[in-house]
């Protein structure tokens, strides 16, 4: 996790809580801080208080408790109007009675800008969209990849520093979908924007983030480049979020040094693991191993590697990729994804195999 | 596929065209949906088409006039009023037979009052003649009996007046009196007229064949046996005011000729009255011009009267003119009742924008507890809210004695907030309120509160997202509110009853007297109408000026 001092932070949360009710904490003890120019996406389950955070940086929501500044100033009694954050909002709140041509001069004329640099600033904006050809259109005539265009060009025509953008993709297609995220990334690197995004699509995190901070239950469970989050969660649950994983149950049995130590399984098999969340000998555990990196091969193992017994469920063929579901330790839901090579078995179900995997893929999280 | 045939014109796999195909695919459908709605459109057009045409009728509709005198206002056609002198004999003899008859149906009342409303003093005239008509027809009826005893009885005149013919006097009387009692009259009568004596006695005929109807159809009876009413022995006796008549008769061999005869011989003792002079005696007004005047005014059957009479406007005979200053009401009246329904709108508009604005962003919980706050006026009879007004209202009242007790108002100038229009203003903006804010509820209830956080993100003050952003979408429902309230206003009446006083009363006020006091429907249905009309108009401006798409009840 880079941790950035006070004065390279563009971005700050310190210890912000916020409770709607005065019962529960939406947001407990969230810590994050933005170098300016960082594309960092929220991601994390419906109802994890993603939109609350968002909410609380563009001023229409108060933190309970802590503060959050931006560019060292605290802002939390700074009104929205001024706060000077562009915002694409998931239904993107075009303004219906307006064109789009006025949709986007709104901004700029609450700022008292003149006429010609007014349509001289729409024009490059629609046009950074690819939609200069629609300026004189009703939102409602537009398909809701346009309005999407149109939104995003609305947040950016003042030119803010910062951008807020709230599931901005949601209601679209998955062809459009990638596209946006292209877009999206493309113009943030461009104009060199600092951007706040929230999914809950891992996916769409993973392709378009600088840093992803992984919400669960008003808490930030990871905060990491998009590769770190994928291949060394820090716990269970980011491991089980991101990405497809496999969790075998366990107690663990040796620590044999800082990277290794031997795990029981429940079913009394013993493998070797990487201890992450693991501090001494007994501990539950789970073990999370992803299904592209478990070996069918024996030969592709290291020397006096731990083997377990598995029966094939079902093959799938995929194209690209096989994916075969195991019984594996009792867990009937292990699956692994083999790389569709000439040399790979087709395998049918009923067959008895032999599976095992380097020790450091394999990692012992929280049980 | 479809194919194109060498026109152009689409093809549907069968051949046919799609068009075609379509309409038919459609009128199933559309059929369908019509069976669905015929109870609710024949419900509506029975309780909201017809009443509507019948009123618009009811306000040109003037037969009355026509039916009741139908010869004397044939007559009455040549007479120029503007001489200033009254109708000649020929027109009192017509309306002598005329009247005979309404006021022997009790028709006659009815014409007195419906000129009444054109000429003052009508109504009376028409009821005390009614009365004192038979004492005309007895200054012939006396000496006819005392001259030809056997005229006394009614199988007398019933052998007389038969014989062979066509009956195309009693026919055309029939006719005469369908009309006057709108009913058919129809069924058989016991008699055929002779020919004979119909074309002698002109008079005599009509007379008898008016009686003979009224007394076969309407009571029933056997004519052959009854004694014929006076107008008869007048109708005999002006028929023999003609010396041709007398030499007829005196060649005459028909059934009891012999009685006529003895008529003819004796001409020196009947009476030479003039019914000019004798309704004269009844009432000076039948002298009168102008109740001529007013007559042949209202004689076609079709008038435009009731406008004229609406918009303060005098029909004269070929002209209309505008009635004296003092006269002056209904424009007045409309003018007014525009003028306020407008300051109701607008109040409702002021008042309830906020309201509406609260009930669609408050947490639910207490959005409903001020919904029902909304809603409660509408569980209340409207009889009790306005009275509670009133109470409210009175310079004694809740009202003022707070102001007072506050030091606003001094005790001796108590704020009039009653019986004038202020107080129609207060008591129909309160209980129009709903009306306002419901719909305008149901449109900010679609507007997405992101709507005003996206102007705030860039860049909008409070006032100008609401200005800019928030006011123009609710404007839809501004339009709706507004056209319920306005339309609702204009035909208001309960209200301004009770709280109106004078001033504050409206056109609709004035309607509910001619239905209910007056009995003017003629008048109050043309004001209907007017209303109707002004209705529509400003509702087509409303579409001209905003455009009617720009209504929405919600959604
Ligand atoms: N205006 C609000 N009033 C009360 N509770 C709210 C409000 N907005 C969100 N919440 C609650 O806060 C929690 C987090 O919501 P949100 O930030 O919208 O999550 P996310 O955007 O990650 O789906 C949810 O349990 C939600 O019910
Ligand atoms: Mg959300």
């Amino acid at each position: 996790m880079t941790d950035l001092g006070d004065d390279q932070s563009f971005v700050k949360f310190d210890r912000v809580q916020k409770s709607y009710d005065g019962e529960n904490l939406v947001v407990k003890d969230l810590n994050l801080a933005m170098p300016q120019g960082e594309f960092l996406t929220m991601l994390g389950p419906s109802g994890s208080g993603k939109t609350t955070c968002l909410m609380m940086l563009a001023g229409f929501e108060t933190a309970t408790h802590g503060e959050i500044l931006l560019d060292g100033k605290p802002i939390n009694n700074i009104p929205p109007h001024k706060r000077g954050i562009g915002m694409v909002f998931q239904n993107y709140a075009l303004f219906p009675h307006m064109t789009v041509a006025e949709n986007l001069a709104f901004p700029l004329e609450v700022r008292k800008l003149g006429k010609s640099e007014r349509e001289a600033k729409v024009k490059r904006a629609l046009d950074m969209v690819q939609m200069g050809d629609f300026g004189g259109r009703r939102p409602a005539q537009l398909s809701g990849g346009q309005q999407q265009r149109v939104a995003l060009a609305r947040a950016l025509v003042f030119e803010p520093e910062l951008v807020l953008m709230d599931e901005p993709l949601g209601a679209l297609d998955k062809q459009l979908r990638e596209h946006m995220q292209f877009e999206i990334t493309r113009l943030a690197h461009e104009l060199g924007i600092t951007t706040v995004y929230v999914t809950h699509d891992q996916t769409e995190a993973l392709t378009m983030s600088d840093r992803v901070a992984v919400f669960e239950d008003g808490r930030i469970q990871q905060l990491a480049a998009p590769d770190t989050l994928y291949e060394e969660p820090d716990n269970s649950f980011v491991a089980q979020f991101i990405g497809e994983n496999n969790t075998l149950e366990g107690i663990v049995t040796e620590l044999k040094g800082p990277d290794l130590c031997t795990v029981k399984l429940d079913g009394g098999e013993i493998i070797e693991a990487k201890p992450v969340n693991v501090s001494a000998v007994g501990d539950r555990t789970r073990v999370s191993i992803r299904p592209e990196r478990v070996e069918m091969s024996m030969d592709r193992l290291q020397e006096g590697a731990h083997t377990l017994k598995a029966e094939v469920l079902e093959f799938i063929y995929m194209g690209d990729i096989f994916r075969t579901r195991l019984r594996v330790a009792g867990n009937e839901e292990f699956v692994v994804k083999t790389r569709n090579a000439p040399d790979q078995p087709r395998l049918t179900p009923g067959t008895q195999i032999e599976i095992g995997w380097l020790p450091e893929d394999c990692r012992a999280l929280d049980a | 596929m479809s194919d194109m045939t060498s026109s152009g014109q689409m093809l549907a796999a069968d051949g046919t065209p799609l068009k075609t195909s379509l309409a038919r695919a459609l009128r199933r459908q559309k059929l369908r949906a019509l069976a669905l709605i015929a109870p609710l459109l024949l419900f509506v057009v029975i309780t909201f088409i017809v009443p509507i045409a019948t009123m618009l009728f009811r306000s040109v509709e003037n037969q009355i006039v026509s039916s009741t005198m139908p010869q004397a206002v044939e007559l009455l056609q040549q007479w120029d009023s503007a001489t200033g002198v009254a109708p000649d004999e020929a027109v009192y003899q017509a309306l002598y037979f005329d009247l005979f008859k309404a006021a022997e149906a009790k028709e006659h009342t009815k014409l007195g009052t419906r000129l009444n409303y054109e000429q003052t003093g009508t109504s009376s005239l028409f009821r005390t003649s009614g009365r004192k008509l038979d004492d005309v027809g007895e200054l012939w009826q006396d000496p006819i009996e005392d001259i030809a005893p056997a005229l006394k009885d009614g199988e007398t005149w019933f052998a007389m007046m038969s014989g062979t013919g066509s009956n195309t006097v009693l026919e055309e009387r029939r006719a005469l009196w369908a009309s006057l009692v709108e009913e058919p009259f129809a069924g058989d009568v016991g008699i055929t007229i002779s020919d004979e004596i119909a074309q002698m006695l002109p008079l005599t005929t009509a007379a008898y064949a008016d009686w003979a109807i009224y007394e076969a159809i309407e009571d029933g009876k056997d004519i052959s046996k009854r004694d014929p009413w006076e107008a008869v022995y007048a109708g005999l006796g002006l028929d023999l005011r003609s010396d041709a008549t007398v030499r007829a008769v005196n060649a005459y061999t028909g059934p009891h000729a012999a009685d006529l005869q003895l008529l003819t011989a004796n001409l020196d003792q009947m009476p030479n009255t003039m019914f000019k002079d004798a309704f004269a005696e009844m009432d000076e007004d039948w002298l009168d011009p102008e109740v001529w005047e007013a007559i042949k005014i209202y004689s076609p059957n079709y008038t435009s009267g009731y406008f004229l009479n609406a918009v303060d406007m005098k029909k004269g005979v070929e002209t209309a003119e505008m009635r004296p200053e003092n006269q002056q009401i209904y424009i007045t009246l409309f003018k007014r009742t525009l003028w306020m329904s407008l300051v109701i709108t607008a109040s409702c508009i002021i008042l309830g924008y906020p309201v509406a604005w609260l009930l669609a962003n408050l947490p639910m919980r207490t959005a409903n507890v001020l919904m029902i706050l909304v809603l409660l006026p509408f569980w209340t009879s409207l009889l009790v809210r306005t009275s509670a007004w009133k109470v409210l209202l009175q310079q004694q009242g809740v009202i003022n004695e707070i102001l007072v007790w506050l030091g606003f108002v001094d005790d001796a100038n108590r704020l009039i907030l009653m019986n004038n229009a202020t107080g129609t203003v207060i008591a129909m903006t309160h209980i129009l309120m709903p009306f306002m804010i419901l719909p305008l509820y149901s449109v900010m209830k679609t507007i997405p509160p992101s709507y005003l956080r996206a102007a705030k993100s860039l860049g909008a003050t409070n006032f100008t997202a609401f200005r800019r952003v928030y006011f123009p979408q609710s404007v839809p429902g501004i339009g709706a509110g507004s056209i319920l309230v306005f339309i609702l206003a204009i035909g208001y009446y309960i209200t301004p009853e009770i709280v109106g006083g004078t001033d504050g009363v409206l056109i609709s006020n004035r309607i509910a007297y001619h239905i209910s006091s007056s009995l003017n429907w003629g008048l109050a249905a043309a004001l209907g109408s007017i209303l109707l009309a002004l209705v529509m108009v400003l509702y087509w401006l409303y579409d001209r000026i905003v455009g009617i798409d720009n209504v929405k009840l919600g959604g």
